[in-house]
């Protein structure tokens, strides 16, 4: 197991290597270039070469690429050409509240998705089963900055239940710390703050959950439906076993390793930042930040984005691959 | 019976004087919050270029000199009063005393020459952090025409001039020339961006990347006191939701105001709408380059043709004025004598038929890939003058880039015809008409000695009449070439709670608070 998981981790650097280089190459050849954008219209012919020069835009793209690979090597992910801030610590700024977005939307995902695939199977082709993959399959098709909108406007401002956007109210005392907010308020004891917090979240994470909840129950179902017509199935009944037994005992961990490879996958995707609830909420994440650094040419911020993100979804599916072994004791990493 | 009446008189005299002065005075307190599109990309105002980023600098920075609220006229800040040379070489600052740093430290000529200093000298130790971009703009370069910068005693500062620049009091004005505490910068280095000390209404109190900036008011500021205790920008980016915050009440006031809302505004009981003075110019231009674009009945031709009130009615919510000229009547020396070309497409068919375009051609017209303040939607506005123009037999296919592509490719004359704009820096005549129309500078080949001739005298003339006058001139000059069909000059709307009182917006794009007060 825990050789497993070294080869895994050193399998990473070829893989980071690999994304390193096909960013950078990307990045440089989409067209338009930093000056440019960051002068906008006043970007004049002496005033772009100047700015060029000062970004070292003007060395050819191996000397720039060998500058690049030289910093990363050393750890040094360079400065965002924006703010002339360290991308490491322009990315830590912001990946905290993308994880407890990405968590809280997640755990809506499963609690909700899982149970709803279950009953839906259970029960197939009942009212309840045709309800439930209907309303998944708005879920799957719906456009997140319209339920978004929407939930802003019905809970926050004609209901006015959950503040409409953000991650804190103004006027709290609260310092932030690891920028997971809700950990920073139990850190504090400062519960007003964790309660203001965890209200800020529930619009969020309810409207980011939405879509991996709906692909979460589609799974969840497909895959019990094909366990449930096992003959080890008929088998437990036959021995006269109780029905919730049979369903949750023996049908849904075997039903499991798929519906774990889903939620693992949505999980990944969803830490990479979701450009549109960020837009939506103004939830200073990860996602919003990068697509603004891509209009911007902020090259640096893009490449060490990226590069985290790479990094980021590969230890999640390591994760996930090493859980596979809880669920299914046939499956062992030697 | 002498004492009670003493008594009622001198309890209803309070309660008349505690009336009177919530009726009529600015009220101390609150906490305004401000609802925005973006976060602040830097607190270092020379290193920045972006709105987002002004709008805070401009609440913890002062400048030499200053826009008078809602104009860009100049008057004194940190300088009380000034002097220049008889051949506008040399200007003498005499700085206000007694001011101090947020961080304690004092504000004098030492201060202003160190700063100064570091924006210009490029082997300069603190010329670090950034790309001091502004400077180099409105100076032309490092040092750019600033030649020495002189401390004469503890309260004046002299600067020398390699040449003259008219607009020099103007650019001083301008917020990316904040005065910055020399100790602190030397304290913070790169991360100075951060930790922003200056001698402004504001102090810097929390700045949470992504998400907020929380301003405390400065106790001694040496203007008054700010009647806010405290400003929160917040960044909000997805416009409906900024404004459903404004509606839910957790914003006060909000800028990027959706053209769509500003009807629910306006019949709000509790919304109010302020308009920003425009200082900036849409406009639509034909390239000299590219025939028939060189003849200039063609241009008037389009000048005709494009109702620039039906646009404004259409994708402005109403809000902007038609342009005549290429620069707004918000700016001193615009000549309002001008006679726009009015709407008249049959007026406009005759000029193409005496061209010898009777016919129409075909052409491809550029529009705007990005919303800008001056041009929002620049893809409807684009087929809105693609149809305008089919009207007179004329046929526009749309194109357009990615932003910096566009720019790029209209620098360098490669569009037929575009649509661009321009937001002015200074508020002085020279940023539009020699920026944007010179033949050194223009994007679409308009190269007329003329008025080049016009705008450099006008560079080189300390008088201000005779400035006024060579504008005024040069104005003239454009319109008769009709380089452009100038199509509108946008006032931004910013919508606030009602309760927000006396916020004056300033044509420059950002205005300090400190005057701002809460009525409940």
């Amino acid at each position: 197991m825990f050789n497993y998981i070294i080869k895994r981790l050193l399998a990473l650097i070829p893989i980071l290597i690999g994304v390193a280089i096909i960013v950078f190459l990307i990045v440089h050849l989409i067209p338009g270039d930093p000056a440019q954008t960051m002068l906008g219209e006043r970007a004049t012919d002496q005033a772009l070469e100047r700015l060029r020069e000062q970004m070292g835009l003007n060395d050819s793209l191996p000397v720039q690429f060998w500058r690049y690979v030289k910093d990363l090597l050393r750890g040094d992910l360079g400065r965002s050409i924006m703010s002339n801030n360290p991308v490491s610590a322009e990315l830590m700024q912001r990946f905290p509240a993308t994880l407890e977005l990405s968590f809280f939307a997640i755990i809506f995902a499963v609690f909700v998705g899982v149970p709803a695939g279950i009953f839906a199977s259970m029960n197939q082709n009942s009212w309840f089963d045709n309800l439930s993959m209907l309303i998944a399959l708005i879920g799957v098709s719906m456009p997140i900055f319209w339920l978004g909108l929407m939930f802003i406007w019905l809970f926050a401002v004609e209901l006015g239940w959950f503040p409409p956007s953000s991650r804190i109210g103004v006027g709290l005392e609260f310092t932030p710390i690891t920028n997971l907010y809700v950990i920073d308020s139990i850190l504090q004891f400062n519960f007003t703050a964790l309660k203001n917090v965890l209200h800020h979240l529930v619009l969020p994470a309810v409207a980011l959950g939405t879509i991996p909840m709906a692909i979460i129950a589609r799974m969840t179902r497909s895959s019990m439906l094909e366990v449930l017509k096992k003959d080890y199935i008929r088998t437990a009944y036959a021995k006269g076993l109780k029905r919730k037994i049979v369903i949750f005992k023996h049908a849904l961990k075997n039903a499991m390793v798929p519906i774990i490879t889903v939620v693992g996958l949505q999980f990944g995707v969803l830490l990479g930042g979701a450009v549109m609830t960020e837009t939506i909420f103004s939830w200073p994440g990860l996602g919003k930040y990068l697509v603004d650094a891509i209009y911007a040419r902020d090259f640096p911020i893009v490449q060490g984005g990226i590069l985290f993100f790479a990094g980021v979804f590969v230890i999640v599916n390591l994760i996930v691959d090493l859980s596979y072994a809880l669920v299914d004791p046939r499956i062992q990493y030697e | 019976m002498r004492k009670i009446t003493l008594t009622t008189f001198i309890i209803l005299a309070v309660i008349m004087s505690m009336f009177v002065t919530g009726v009529m005075a600015q009220e101390q307190g609150g906490t305004l919050v401000f609802g925005r599109g973006g976060d602040t990309v830097g607190l270092d105002p020379i290193q920045v270029t972006d709105g987002e980023s002004f709008k805070v600098t401009q609440q913890i920075y002062d400048t030499l000199v200053d826009y008078t609220p809602g104009t860009t006229e100049v008057e004194p800040a940190l300088a009380t009063d000034w002097e220049v040379s008889e051949a506008g070489l040399t200007w003498t600052f005499h700085l206000r005393e007694g001011v101090e740093f947020h961080d304690g430290n004092p504000f004098n000529a030492e201060a202003v020459k160190w700063n100064f200093d570091r924006w210009r000298l490029e082997d300069h130790p603190y010329h670090i952090g950034g790309e001091f971009t502004y400077y180099s703009y409105m100076f032309q370069g490092f040092p750019g025409i600033i030649q020495e910068v002189n401390v004469v005693d503890e309260y004046t500062v002299e600067f020398v001039l390699s040449e003259k620049q008219a607009p020099f009091l103007n650019n001083l004005a301008m917020v990316p020339f904040g005065i910055a505490s020399p100790e602190a910068v030397k304290k913070y280095g790169e991360d100075y961006f951060k930790n922003p000390v200056g001698t402004g209404a504001f102090v810097l109190e929390e700045w949470r990347q992504g998400d907020r900036v929380i301003l405390k008011a400065n106790e001694n500021y040496w203007r008054e006191r700010a009647y806010l205790d405290e400003i929160v920008f917040r960044s909000i980016p997805d416009n409906s939701a900024r404004f459903m915050e404004l509606q839910s009440g957790s914003i006060d006031m909000m800028d990027g105001v959706s053209p769509e809302d500003v009807e629910a505004i306006e019949e709000s009981d509790t919304l109010k709408l302020s308009l920003r003075p425009s200082m900036n110019v849409g406009y639509f231009a034909m390239n000299f380059k590219f025939e028939p674009f060189d003849d200039v009945r063609v241009r008037r031709a389009f000048n005709h043709a494009i109702d620039k009130q039906a646009i404004i009615d259409a994708f402005y919510a109403g809000l902007a004025e038609p342009a005549k000229n290429p620069m707004p009547p918000s700016i001193w020396g615009y000549n309002d004598e001008i006679e726009p070309y009015e709407y008249n497409p049959e007026k406009a068919k005759e000029l193409l038929a005496e061209a010898g375009y009777e016919d129409g051609f075909e052409f491809d017209l550029w529009y705007l890939p990005v919303p800008r303040p001056y041009i929002p939607q620049g893809k409807f506005i684009g087929q809105a003058i693609q149809s305008y123009l089919s009207e007179i037999g004329v046929t526009a296919n749309l194109v357009t880039y990615d932003w910096s592509t566009y720019l790029d490719k209209t620098d360098h004359q490669e569009a037929p015809t575009y649509m661009l704009g321009w937001t002015g820096d200074n508020g002085d005549p020279d940023n539009f008409l020699y920026v944007l129309l010179d033949k050194d500078n223009s994007n679409n080949a308009y190269e007329s000695d003329e008025l080049h001739e016009v705008l450099v005298e006008a560079q080189k003339t300390m008088d201000q009449d005779k400035r006024v006058e060579l504008y005024m001139e040069a104005q003239e000059i454009i319109h008769q070439d009709a380089p452009w069909v100038p199509l509108v000059h946008s006032t931004p709307p910013i919508a606030l709670k009602s309760m927000v009182e006396n916020y004056i917006p300033n044509p420059t794009g950002t205005e300090k608070l400190h005057r701002v007060w809460l009525s409940e």
